[in-house]
């Protein structure tokens, strides 16, 4: 029985606060789904959980240890599909997909290859070089490239962009597949997606006013008479 | 060591399918050196005397030319960061890039080293350092230069700013290569300009790849 | 270490010192500066042209030294990704560049009179424009990037680098200079400096370099200070809707929004 969760989150691009004292947790079979507005950090969020990102503050775990102790053992359990399908246009499907099995070191790799290109329904692309898939095409690549090799946790960004109703369908039987075998599935979508019972987390409610944290973490200080004026409610955290 | 072989494996299949990029590095070695006789005459003394200054300068240049695109493409459409998150270590991912980076461009330039070396009437004495000196030099300035190119992801103008990073850490192999040539053709012994060489590729071999990967990981951030 | 280097904490321990600071400098190249230019005795070979030297070595000094405070700080960057390392490296840069800048400039101008050039391929003339060329680079890199931050990680992962590679460089540019030139044209460091030279030239050390600290400190506030007001203003405070409103609903919408970039 697996366990992803997050405690205390918090996440910062650049020079802006994108969410703080966000927690969840995920057991094996859950799905979560992420929601919230532009820029509200979901895409931000998924790459804390892949390990492309270190929260501001916060810990991420699985099954009680810190995902930053052993990053390689998170790697190899983690599934994760960004915006960008990397899909290089003078490589077959087939050749595209291969590289990512070999990296984790998938035994029978061209059975493992038909059998992901057959669930999503692209075998008959599958000596077709990239340049010449059409965008649906090139995001059903990019999520068989998910299926190759055992995990524990999916991690999709948008994973239905550029989709059409029918693979929509076909990802979502996938999803449910994968969560009857216990794996974790964490998603954002802005198409409402028919996964069954997923729990979801909006990240809007843990958006903080930047100005309130800036005053906790006193980056403000006390000589700015003018900005305290209107901060006094919040000074207690101080 | 899988992990290694496949990317070696896959990024010599791009280049292969992408030829034009390894064919553009040797013929802006070439035309940059035919460049030089125009720039100071086409007497034989005067170009034997300079002619291993001028095939090293321009090998760095035409080297320099390609370093952009050993992590560039990669990282616009996404695979970088994939390569980032496999259970591989990036520093061994990293060499392999670097490697397939210096089988297509360094090679072909030690290939046409020669070649130039002729029409710019330099000793035949000359040719086996010189050919040595590049078998050493060429592989660190692909290492050394990975830095750069790692750097600079995510960067306006990076073209440009690569070369600025870059040309002032390629000088010792500079200095070394063409010095080695040099005393070839002075009739003495090159091995001290060669064991440097060789000292300097060991040091980029074992300490650039934790460099490199550092950078690329920050710019996946 | 970290609550130290905590922003506020620098701001706070700073603002007492700049002054002290300031006036110790003038007071120290004020002092060097009259026995370099009148205190001290007149060279019997190179005349006048001697007190070039009391801006030039310290100038080479602290172009050095410079690197050396960049490459620690990429260093404590890398290790405790504190961002007010990144800054000092960052603020610490064109004042190093430009010192090297003047020591090469002041070296040319020593130059001309004393060997007849205003420049030789010297081992040490060619290291310092080197220097040089890896100061330009790194500002160059550090400023490429819309993310001040991403440029500043960048910058101090280069200044380690280029630390690692100085010494390769000068050394490999000794080996150069011996090989390629016929005996040295000249000795700089013939003579040792005459005793009466010492303390004009110590003064204008110590005096630059206590000028450097007064300069990246005014800059590390400076950056400082721009990064509150960068932060304001994504906060959404300075809203020009509604100046006086601050309230939860208001600064959440512009927190989100405000000049976003993903």
């Amino acid at each position: 029985m697996a366990d992803f969760s997050g405690s205390d989150l918090t996440c910062l691009r650049g020079e802006r606060l994108v969410f703080g004292g966000l927690s969840f947790t995920a057991k094996s079979g859950d799905a979560v789904m992420l929601r919230g507005r532009n820029g509200a950090g979901k895409s931000s969020l998924l790459r804390l959980m892949a390990g492309l990102l270190s929260p501001r503050s916060g810990n991420l775990c699985w099954n009680g240890e810190n995902i930053a102790d052993d990053r390689n053992a998170h790697q190899t359990r983690t599934q994760y599909l960004g915006h960008q399908d990397a899909i290089k246009p003078v490589l077959s499907v087939r050749d595209n997909l291969r590289l990512w099995g070999q990296l984790r070191g998938v035994r029978d790799l061209d059975a493992a290859i038909d059998h992901a290109l057959d669930a999503l329904d692209i075998h008959h692309l599958s000596r077709v070089n990239g340049r010449y898939l059409s965008s649906g095409q090139k995001r059903r690549t990019a999520l068989a490239r998910v299926l190759i090799g055992p995990s524990d946790l999916w991690l999709l960004d948008e994973p239905t962009v550029g989709l059409d109703r029918e693979s929509c369908a076909e990802l979502t039987q996938l999803i449910a597949a994968f969560r009857a075998r216990g794996g974790i599935v964490i998603y954002s979508t802005h198409t409402d997606l028919d996964i069954e019972s997923p729990s979801i987390l909006d990240l809007d409610e843990f958006a903080i006013p930047m100005i309130e944290w800036l005053a906790e973490h006193s980056e403000l200080e006390d000589e700015q008479a003018d900005t305290q004026a209107s901060l006094t409610s919040k000074e207690a955290a101080q | 060591m899988n992990g290694f072989l496949a990317i070696l494996q896959r990024d010599l299949r791009l280049a292969l399918r992408q030829g034009a990029d390894s064919v553009m590095v040797v013929a802006f070695f070439i035309v940059t050196t035919t460049l030089f006789p125009f720039g100071v005459g086409p007497e034989a003394n005067i170009l034997a005397r300079i002619a291993s200054g001028v095939i090293w300068v321009s090998a760095l240049l035409a080297a320099m030319l390609s370093l952009e695109r050993v992590f560039q493409t990669d990282y616009e459409d996404g695979t970088l960061e994939l390569l980032t998150l496999s259970p591989v270590s990036l520093e061994l991912l990293v060499l392999g890039k670097v490697l397939a980076h210096w089988l297509t461009t360094g090679l072909p330039l030690i290939i046409a080293a020669p070649l130039m070396a002729v029409m710019l009437n330099m000793d035949q004495d000359g040719f086996i350092t010189l050919i040595t000196a590049m078998l050493l030099g060429t592989p660190a300035l692909s290492l050394i230069g990975a830095i750069g190119a790692a750097l600079i992801l995510g960067a306006r103008r990076g073209g440009v700013l690569v070369s600025l990073l870059v040309l002032p850490l390629y000088i010792p192999v500079l200095i070394f290569g063409a010095g080695a040539v040099e005393a070839a053709l002075l009739g003495i012994s090159a091995t001290a300009q060669l064991q440097i060489m060789a000292a300097i590729l060991l040091l980029a071999l074992t300490a650039t790849p934790f460099a490199t990967a550092h950078a690329v990981r920050q710019a996946m951030e | 270490m970290h609550r130290f280097a905590k922003p506020s904490v620098f701001l706070n321990l700073t603002a007492p010192i700049l002054p002290w600071l300031s006036v110790l400098t003038a007071i120290l190249i004020a002092a060097g500066l009259y026995f370099a230019l009148i205190g001290s005795p007149v060279d019997y070979q190179q005349g006048d042209t001697v007190r070039i030297m009391y801006i030039h070595v310290p100038a080479a000094w602290m172009g050095l030294f410079c690197y050396v405070g960049m490459a620690v700080c990429g260093a404590m960057s890398l290790i405790w990704k504190h961002p007010l390392a990144d800054i000092c490296a960052r603020a610490t840069a064109p004042i190093g560049a430009t010192f090297t800048a003047l020591c090469l400039i002041t070296g040319s101008l020593w130059g001309e009179p004393m060997w007849g050039t205003w420049w030789v391929w010297d081992a040490r003339l060619t290291s310092m424009l080197i220097l040089l060329f890896l100061y330009l680079g790194y500002i160059a890199l550090v400023n490429a990037f819309d993310d001040p931050e991403r440029g500043s990680k960048a910058g101090s992962a280069l200044a380690l680098v280029g630390a690692v590679n100085v010494p390769i460089v000068k050394f490999s540019v000794d080996w150069w200079n011996t090989l390629h030139q016929p005996a040295s044209i000249m000795r700089m460091d013939g003579p040792a400096v005459d005793p009466s030279m010492q303390l004009p030239l110590a003064l204008m050390i110590l005096g630059f370099t206590a000028y450097y600290f007064v300069v990246l400190i005014l800059r590390v506030r400076l950056e400082l200070n721009e990064r509150r007001i960068r932060a304001l203003h994504l906060s959404g405070m300075f809203d020009d809707r509604s100046p006086q409103t601050n309230t939860g609903k208001q600064s959440y919408d512009a927190g989100h929004n405000a000049e976003a970039k993903e």
